[in-house]
This record gives structure tokens, sequence and C-alpha cells, in this order.
């Protein structure tokens, strides 16, 4: 059997803390994080805030090094260090992240075209000529307008910026696209549209997605399967239909029983889903 | 078309992109940014306006006060004054500007160096660069010069030193902020070189703040120039300098002949204060880009 797309096993991350009067403490972020995703999959890692998701996020992303455990990106373990062009590149096709905060996502000097086109110039041979069509299919690709090309992000709504920075993320044709909040900080209606769009990405690339979010509605729409994390802790995990229909666990039912907080607001829609 | 909270910069700019503090608004940059540019315009073309010789003595016609054959006097030699502000401006500005070409290289080098690299390199980099912050830059330059000797070399190689931690405290801490964003990590995660991203990402964005701090820097450095001149350390007469020329005309101040004195002191203050405003201006306005 070939090895799954990604796999974590016991994953532990602790952050070195101090406190007012300088203490050092240690955080633990994550603990004992194991989880697999099969090439194409989609999973969910739901929780509160600080319940680590993005900490595992940075981590399989390789933006992070995990205290403890390990995470396998096709078969192959990380190691950190100064690593090769070539190393580099590959690991950009293994994996492309898009960030939880829309506006420090994109280099405000850079224009939208220029911001894709330097990912085309690393990863392919092609001309000029060749590196425009691909920039404009992709932009296409990810509900941008023509016109949107030549602007800085300044100008772009935040919908617009998240856009950007998906269309950025597809163009080295990753295997494994983890979108950290990429919805969250949008209006329900532009939600809708950049969730449809994910949607129909997946379908058509056959990209896997680690999908973080705080908003369960939008995670069964996305997702088929599912990790509840709590404190750094893997509560529950499972199909998402499962998981969110039955939870076993009580954080998760109390995630469920929609006590609303902040950033964490029940949607009508998860009711409309589940209805169809 | 989103209900989304804008940022401050989206604020500052207004939506599409209008800039709601044009450049034109900004009367203080422009003033001061066209005296700037006058400064440097008349150093570079000055001997081409002056009529006499800057060197031209005439025991006749010394400290003699304003007239339409000396606008500004002339010194107790008998050399016109303006002619000699104007010859010197050069010399009294290229001295401020090595330092700065020099110390802004080296700054903004070694502080994005550390955020870049981090760890103990990082560590390292801060430290050095807190010692010679702590060490006053007059002093290091006279030390220089009890080493090196008289003359312009010494003074700027120890002040383009002494002013490199000034430029990469500021630039360091901007470069941290900006290191922290999280584009810079998607560069990273692009496969992007560490070359690539610190020339063409984090320059470019903390270029406003290196170009502010450097107008500042200038002042700073033509002051600290002029005194060492003043001190009869830097560049020696018969060389026309304003650092010198207040040296040279302060036996004449006591005997009642100001106009030296003042004409180079002025020339030292406008310079100083136009770089700093440009310096004061462009800051704010890098920081409210963001
Ligand atoms: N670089 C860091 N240094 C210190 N502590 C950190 C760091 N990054 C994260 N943490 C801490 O680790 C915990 C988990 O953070 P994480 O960002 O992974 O949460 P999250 O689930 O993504 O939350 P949110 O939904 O708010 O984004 C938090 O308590 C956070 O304060
Ligand atoms: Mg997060």
């Amino acid at each position: 059997m070939s090895a799954p797309l990604l796999h974590a096993a016991d994953v532990r991350k602790t952050f070195v803390v101090r406190d007012e009067s300088g203490r050092r403490d240690e955080l633990v972020a994550a603990d004992g994080v194991s989880f697999t995703l099969a090439t194409g999959g989609s999973l969910a890692l739901v929780g509160e805030s600080g319940s680590g998701k993005t900490t595992i996020a940075r981590i399989v992303a390789g933006l992070e090094t995990p205290s403890g455990g390990t995470v396998e990106l096709l078969g192959e373990a990380r190691t950190g260090g100064r690593v090769s062009r070539a190393v580099r590149k590959r690991r950009a096709r293994q994996v492309q992240m898009v960030f939880q905060d829309p506006y420090g996502s994109l280099d405000p000097r850079q224009t939208v075209a220029a911001c894709v086109e330097e990912v085309l110039r690393e990863h392919f041979d092609g001309d000029r000529c060749w590196r425009r069509e691909r920039v404009a299919s992709l932009l296409q690709q990810v509900g941008l307008e023509e016109r949107h090309a030549d602007q800085r992000p300044r100008r772009l709504s935040g919908g617009q910026r998240q856009r950007v920075a998906i269309a950025r993320a597809l163009a080295v044709e990753p295997r494994l696209l983890i979108l950290d909040e990429a919805v969250s900080a949008l209006d329900v209606s532009v939600q809708a549209q950049v969730i449809n769009m994910l949607v129909e990405l997946r379908r058509t690339t056959g990209v896997a997605f680690l999908f973080v979010s705080h908003d369960l509605g939008v995670v069964r729409q996305v997702t088929e399967d599912c990790l509840v994390m709590h404190r750094g802790r893997v509560v529950e995990a499972g199909p998402t239909a499962d998981v969110l229909d039955h939870p076993a666990d009580a954080y998760t039912q109390r995630l469920l029983s929609a006590i609303p907080r902040p950033g964490w607001q029940p949607r009508r829609r998860t009711a409309e889903v589940s209805d169809a | 078309m989103s209900a989304l909270p804008l940022p401050p910069v989206a604020a500052f700019r207004g939506r599409g992109g209008r800039a709601v503090r044009s450049l034109a608004e900004d009367k203080l940059l422009l003033a001061s940014g066209a005296v700037c540019v006058a400064i440097v315009a008349l150093a570079l073309l000055g001997p081409l306006l002056a009529s006499g010789s800057p060197s031209r003595t005439s025991i006749l016609e010394a400290n003699l006060g304003s007239s339409s054959q000396h606008w500004l006097g002339t010194d107790a030699l008998g050399r016109d004054i303006f002619t000699r502000l104007l010859y010197g401006a050069r010399l009294s500005l290229a001295g401020p500007a090595l330092i700065i070409a020099v110390s802004t290289v080296l700054g903004t080098g070694a502080a994005i160096t550390a955020v870049w690299v981090g760890g103990r390199v990082e560590r390292v980099l801060n430290r050095v660069l807190d010692v010679l912050f702590a060490f006053p830059a007059l002093l290091f330059a006279i030390l220089v010069v009890a080493i090196l000797g008289t003359g312009l070399v010494a003074p700027v190689i120890a002040l383009s030193i002494a002013y490199t931690p000034y430029m990469a405290r500021v630039v360091r801490s901007v470069a941290r902020r900006e290191r922290s964003l999280p584009y810079i990590d998607a560069c990273q995660l692009a496969g992007l070189s560490s070359w690539r991203i610190c020339s063409r990402h984090i320059l470019p964005n903390v270029f406003g703040v290196v170009r502010a701090q450097a107008s500042i820097a200038f002042g700073a450095a033509l002051i600290d120039l002029a005194a060492i001149s003043f001190l009869g350390l830097g560049v020696s007469p018969p060389a026309a300098e304003w650092g010198l020329m207040v040296a040279n005309g302060s036996t004449a101040l006591l005997n009642g002949y100001p106009q030296e004195c003042l004409a180079a002191g002025a020339c030292i203050v406008v310079t100083v204060v136009a770089f700093n405003l440009l310096g004061e201006r462009l800051a704010v306005r890098s920081e409210g880009r963001r």
C-alpha cells in the first residue's frame, strides 16, 4: 500500500513563554496529536480559539518544528535546518497554506499578478507569455476578475485577498492545501462564494485539504473527515457528518450546542445543509 | 463588497485606493523636500554660480560687511564668504552623504540579517549593535582621528561605524514586524530563497523607514562632522567647509565681525532642520501606510 499523503504521529508542541516577571514557563499548544490524510482527502481541524489548530497546521506546513512526534508527507519525514533549493521546491509542491489573516497574507508592494507570477517563475520553466496566461487562469479559477491582476492588496477586500492567497498557493500545484480559517474573516455571502469555489477546486484538481476552522457549518460543507481539538489534544475524530451529528465526546457536544463565543457564530446554514 | 472592518491603512488611504492625504497635501514634506533638493543642487552646481575664487585673499578687504560685491561680506583674510559657502557645500555635504550611505547599507543589512536568521546570530548582532550604540559617536570619531590622523577620512570612517547601529535599530524593529507577517511565511512555503525574500520582500517593505531614518541621520552626521571640523580634527584650512568656517570666523566674531560664523552656522542649521523635517514627515508617511 502506498503511503498516505499526510501522516502525523503523536505530535507535540510546547512554546516557551515568559510571564510579566520574566519567569520561563512552558505552554503546551499541542499534545499527542495523530491523524492521517489520504491523497485527495479533506480533513477538518475544529476547536475553540487557542485549541492548537494553527499550531498543528503550521507544523504540517513545516513553518514550525514539532517538539515531539513526527509528521510525514508522502512517507517522508521532515527534517529541520538548511535545505537545498531542490528540496525547498519539492516541499513547496507538496504543501501550501492559506493563512488566517487576509490582511497580512500578501506583500503590500506586489500586485496580484506579480505575486502569483513570482511563484510560477520559481517552479516552472515556461516563458513570460505562458506565465501570464497561467496567472490569468489561476485568478479566474479562484473567482477574481481580470482587472484585479494589476491591483495591489490595499485595494482588495478581505475576500479578494483570501482568493489571491489561494491562487498563489495553487500556483505550485500542491498535493495538500492547508486552509487556516480561510473563510472565517469573511462575511456570510462572500464566505459562501469562497466555499463553493473551494469545493469545486478539490473536485477538479484533486488537491487534499487540511481545513482549519471553528465554524462547524462550514466544516460540514467542505470536509469529509473531522478532528476535534481541545486544549491541544484531539478529543474526537471521524467522518465529519458522524462527529457533528452524533458527537461522542462531551466537549464536542458543548461545541455543537452552540454557546456563541467570540469568532464562533452558529449559522442557520448548518441546519439547512443537514436537512438536504 | 464586504462589510469587513477596514484595517488602519485602508482608513488612511480611503477605499478604492484614493489617497486621503496625498503627497500634494503634505505641505511640510514638500517644503522640506524642496529645501533639501535645493541645498544639494547648490552644492553640486555652486562653483558654477560663484563668480570669484573661494581662496582669493585680500588684506585690504578683510571683514567687510555685506555689499553688492560681497553679498555676505568677507572673512578675516578678505575671502568672499558667499563664494566660500557655495564651494564649501560640497565638502560639507559629501561627508555626511558618505557616512549615511555606508551606515545605511551596513545597518539595514545587519538588521535584516539578524531578524531573518534569528537565534544566536541575532543575539550576537544585537549585542554588538547595542555596544556600538552606547558609544558616543563624537568621542569615537575623535578617538579614530587620534589613530588615523586628521582629515576627512578618519571621521567619516568613525561616524559610518557609529551611525550603523542607529540605522540598524530602527530597521530591525520594522523588519521584525514584517518578518512576522504571514506573507513572509507564504514566500518561504513557496520555496523562494532567503536572499529573494529578504531583498525583494522585506527590504522594499522596510524601505520607507530606512529612507526616513537616513534623512534624519544625515542631519546628525552633518552636525557631528561640522563639530569635528570646528575642533580642528577634520579637514584643515584653507579648505572651505562650513564647520571649519564657523571655527575660522570665531576670532572675527569676538572682534565684532560675526558674518562668517553666522553665515556658515545658518547653512548648517537650515540643512539640518530641512533634513530632519523631511525625515520626520517620511517617517509619518511610512507609518501611515501600514
Ligand atoms: N509563537 C507562539 N509563542 C507562544 N505561544 C504560542 C505561539 N503560537 C501559539 N501559541 C499558543 O498556543 C496555543 C494554541 O494556539 P493556536 O494559534 O494554535 O490556536 P488556534 O486553535 O489556532 O486558535 P484560533 O482559533 O484563535 O486561531 C495558544 O494558547 C497560543 O497562545
Ligand atoms: Mg488559529
